[in-house]
C-alpha cells in the first residue's frame, strides 16, 4: 500500500517516515531478507542464478518455484481471513481436485485443458460449499470449513479408489513443470493470480468491502455492502486458489496421492498471511505481504534442505523461526522489552 | 437449560441409531466384547477429546495434542528401551513436559494476545518436530511392565475384556465431568468462553485459567500418548497425526459449541463412541472402504452444525431468504 511520503527530499528521513508507516511491512520483509542472508552464509551460491539448457537455475528461483502452491493459497487465503474468516479445507480440496484431474487425464479420452477446466470448476464447488455455509447459513467459518477438511480427503480417496492415480500427460504436467523463458511455470501462475487480485481488490472498491465485512459484517450491511455475496465469493476463490495449487502439486508428481497431496498446506497458508501482518479477527488485509510469508517459510525450507542438516530437524527450525518472526512482530512483547531495557527512561 | 441438552439427546440417539442398525446388521454388534473394544480403540482419542473439551469450551483450539501424543510415545519409549527407566518414572517424567508445553502455550496465548489456533499450530509443528529428531524409526517397547498392564483386564462372562487402558478412558471420562461442573476451575472455564471480558471483569483470573485450559490439554494429550504406547507397544513419530481433528469432531459432535462457553464431557464421550461405532461397523462391513468413515464423519459434522444453528434459536436458518 501507498504511504504518505513526506515532502522532504532527504533519502533518510523519508526510509524512517516509510518504516514508521508501515512497521509490519518492514519487519516481514526484514525477517525475509535475514533469512536469505542466513541462506546465503549457509550455502555460498545461495544468489547466484545461472542458465543451464535454456532455464535459469538457482535456489531463488527454486524458492519461487516451490512454494507457488503455498504463495497461490495464501493469495486466496488473505481475502477470506479479511472477512473475518478461515479456509481450513484448503489442504482437502487440493486433494480433491488433484485427484479429478489426474483421473480424468488417465480413465478418460478428455482433452487435458478440459480436464483442468473440470478441476478447477471441483474447486469452485468446494468453495461454494463453504461459502453458502458461512455466508447464508452464518456457520462459524472454522466448524464451516472443518467438516470439508475433514470429509474432503475421504471424497479424494473415493476419486482415486484409493490408490495413488498416475498419469502421463503432457499438457497437464506442463502446469507443474513448463518452462516458458527459462522460467517455471508456476512462477507465472501465481504472479498472474496475484496481479489480477491486486488490481481487482485495489483498483476497484472490492477490497475495501472486503475490509469492512471483514470488521464488521452487520454495520457493512446496513451501509448497502452485500456481505453475504462478498463472503460467498472470497470462499469460491479460496477454492479456486486451491485447485491452482493442486493442479501444480500433481502434476508436478505425475500422480495425485489423496492422502498425502497438499497435506498441512492450509496451516502453511494461513501462517503465511498471519505473518504477512493480516489480523485472523479481520479487516485491513495486505495481499504483498501475504505472499512474503509465503516466501519466508519456503526460504526456511529451501535453507533447511541446502543445510545439509537431517530432514528430521525440519519442523523444529520451521517452529522456532516461524515463532521467532511472530514474536517479533508482537506489539506488546515489544513493548516488555522497551520497558525492561528503559525502565526509567523514556516511555513511548 | 432445555435447549442446551437436547443436542447431547440427539447426539445419544444418533449413536443408539447407528448402533442398532449395526446390531440388526451384525448381531456381534450385542456382545460386550465388540462394546469394550470401543473403549479400549478409542482411549486415546478419548482421553485427547477431553482436555479439547475444555479447550473449545474455554472459546480456544489447540491443533498440538497429535504431535504431543506421537512425542509422547517416542520419549517413553527411548526413556524405556534406551535408558533402561522404569516405565512408571518415563511416565511421570513425560507428563510434567507435556504441562510444561502446554503451560508455555498457554501463557503466549494469555500474554502476547497471538491467536491460540496460530500458537498450537507453531506447538504442533514443534512437539511433532521434536519427537522426529528423536528417532525416526518405529521403536517397540518390550518391558514387562506393558506385557503385565496389557494382560491386566477384567473379563465379562462372555470374553468382553475391559483393558486397563479403556479403564483409564472411562476414569479420565469421570474426572474431567467432576472438573467441568464441581470446581471453580471449571465454572471458570465456561465463564471465559460465554464472554472472556465479562469474566474478567467478573473477577475470573483469566490469566491463570488461560494457562490451566491449556496445561490441561497438553498433559491429557501426554497421558493419551502413553495409553497410545499401551496400546500399540512402541513408540512412532508419526503416530497420530490429525488426530485433533478427530479430537475436534468428537467434541463438536457431542454438542459443544465451537464458539466456546457451552459444551458436556458427556456429550464428547457419546461424539468419541460415534466415531468408534462408525468405524467399528465399516470394518465389519468388509466391503466398505476406509474412506467412508472420513465422510460420514464430516456428514454426521455437518448435520450436527445444521442441528446447533437451528436449536441455538436466534437465527432462522430461513433468514437468509429475507435479508
Amino acid at each position: 500500500m501507498e504511504s504518505t511520503l513526506q515532502p522532504d527530499n532527504n533519502f533518510g528521513s523519508r526510509l524512517t517516515n516509510l518504516i514508521n508507516a508501515n512497521r509490519q511491512a518492514f519487519l516481514t520483509v526484514l525477517a525475509l531478507i535475514v533469512i536469505l542472508l542466513v541462506n546465503r552464509i549457509i550455502s555460498p551460491d545461495f544468489f547466484s542464478i545461472e542458465i543451464v539448457e535454456g532455464r535459469f537455475f538457482g535456489s531463488l528461483i527454486d524458492i519461487l518455484n516451490r512454494g507457488a502452491p503455498v504463495i497461490l493459497l495464501s493469495i486466496g487465503m488473505t481475502l477470506v481471513i479479511a472477512t473475518e474468516g478461515i479456509d481450513l479445507s484448503v489442504g482437502a480440496v487440493i486433494a480433491i481436485c488433484g485427484a479429478v484431474a489426474a483421473v480424468l487425464v488417465s480413465t478418460t479420452d478428455i482433452h487435458p485443458i478440459i480436464a483442468i477446466l473440470i478441476s478447477i470448476f471441483a474447486g469452485v464447488l468446494c468453495g461454494l460449499w463453504n461459502g453458502v455455509l458461512v455466508a447464508f447459513f452464518n456457520i462459524q467459518p472454522i466448524v464451516a470449513t472443518l467438516i470439508l477438511m475433514v470429509a474432503g480427503r475421504g471424497i479424494a480417496q473415493m476419486i482415486t479408489e484409493g490408490q495413488i492415480a498416475i498419469f502421463n500427460n503432457e499438457i497437464l504436467s506442463f502446469v507443474g513443470t513448463g518452462i516458458i523463458l527459462g522460467i517455471p511455470f508456476p512462477i507465472y501462475l501465481f504472479l498472474f493470480v496475484l496481479l489480477a487480485v491486486y488490481f481487482i481488490v485495489r483498483r476497484t472498491a472490492l477490497g475495501l468491502m472486503i475490509e469492512s465485512v471483514g470488521a464488521n459484517d452487520r454495520a457493512s450491511y446496513y451501509a448497502g455492502i452485500n456481505a453475504t455475496l462478498i463472503k460467498l465469493l472470497v470462499y469460491v476463490f479460496s477454492g479456486v486458489c486451491a485447485a491452482l495449487a493442486g493442479l501444480i502439486l500433481t502434476a508436478d508428481i505425475k500422480g495425485a496421492d489423496a492422502n498425502n497431496a497438499g497435506l498441512w498446506l492450509e496451516l502453511d497458508a494461513i501462517l503465511a498471511v498471519v505473518i504477512g501482518g493480516t489480523s485472523l479477527s479481520g479487516g485491513r488485509f495486505y495481499l504483498g505481504l501475504s505472499v512474503i510469508g509465503a516466501l519466508i517459510i519456503q526460504s526456511v525450507e529451501t535453507g533447511i534442505l541446502l543445510s545439509g542438516l537431517p530432514p528430521t530437524f525440519n519442523l523444529i527450525v520451521k517452529a522456532t523461526v516461524i515463532l521467532a518472526v511472530l514474536l517479533l512482530q508482537s506489539d506488546i512483547l515489544r513493548q516488555h522489552l522497551l520497558n525492561l531495557f528503559f525502565r526509567n527512561g523514556k516511555k513511548s | 437449560m432445555k435447549s442446551r441438552i437436547f443436542p447431547l439427546l440427539i447426539t445419544f440417539a444418533v449413536f443408539m441409531l447407528i448402533y442398532l442398525i449395526g446390531f440388526q446388521r451384525f448381531p456381534a454388534f450385542g456382545t460386550t466384547r465388540v462394546i469394550a473394544n470401543f473403549l479400549t480403540d478409542k482411549a486415546f482419542l478419548g482421553v485427547t477429546a477431553v482436555g479439547m473439551t475444555f479447550v473449545i469450551i474455554s472459546g480456544g483450539i489447540d491443533l498440538s495434542v497429535g504431535s504431543v501424543i506421537a512425542f509422547t510415545g517416542v520419549a517413553c519409549a527411548l526413556m524405556i528401551e534406551g535408558l533402561g527407566v522404569h516405565p512408571l518414572i518415563a511416565f511421570g517424567v513425560v507428563l510434567v513436559l507435556g504441562a510444561v508445553f502446554g503451560g508455555t502455550m498457554g501463557g503466549i496465548i494469555h500474554y502476547l494476545q497471538i491467536p491460540p489456533f496460530i500458537v498450537t499450530l507453531a506447538g504442533m509443528f514443534l512437539a511433532r518436530g521434536a519427537a522426529f529428531v528423536l528417532t525416526e524409526a518405529s521403536v517397540p517397547i518390550e518391558h514387562e511392565f506393558y506385557a503385565q498392564v496389557s494382560e491386566t483386564f477384567y473379563r465379562f462372562p462372555d470374553k468382553g475384556k475391559v483393558t486397563v487402558i479403556a479403564g483409564i478412558f472411562v476414569l479420565v471420562m469421570i474426572l474431567g465431568m467432576i472438573i467441568a461442573h464441581f470446581t471453580r476451575f471449571g465454572r471458570n472455564v465456561y465463564a471465559m468462553g460465554g464472554d472472556s471480558t465479562s469474566a474478567l471483569l467478573l473477577g475470573v483470573p483469566v490469566a491463570r485459567t488461560t494457562i490451566g485450559v491449556y496445561m490441561f490439554s497438553s498433559v491429557l494429550a501426554t497421558l493419551a500418548g502413553i495409553v497410545y504406547s499401551l496400546y500399540t507397544r512402541s513408540g512412532y513419530p508419526l503416530a497420530a497425526v490429525g488426530l485433533e481433528l478427530d479430537a475436534i469432531a468428537a467434541v463438536v459432535v457431542g454438542g459443544t459449541l465451537l464458539t466456546g462457553g457451552v459444551g458436556f464431557v458427556a456429550g464428547t464421550f457419546v461424539g468419541v463412541m460415534i466415531q468408534g461405532v462408525i468405524q467399528t461397523y465399516i470394518t465389519f462391513d468388509g466391503t466398505l472402504n476406509s474412506w467412508w468413515t472420513k465422510i460420514v464423519i464430516g456428514f454426521l459434522l455437518f448435520v450436527f452444525i445444521a442441528l446447533q444453528k437451528v436449536l441455538s434459536g436466534q437465527k432462522n436458518i430461513f433468514d437468509m431468504f429475507k435479508r
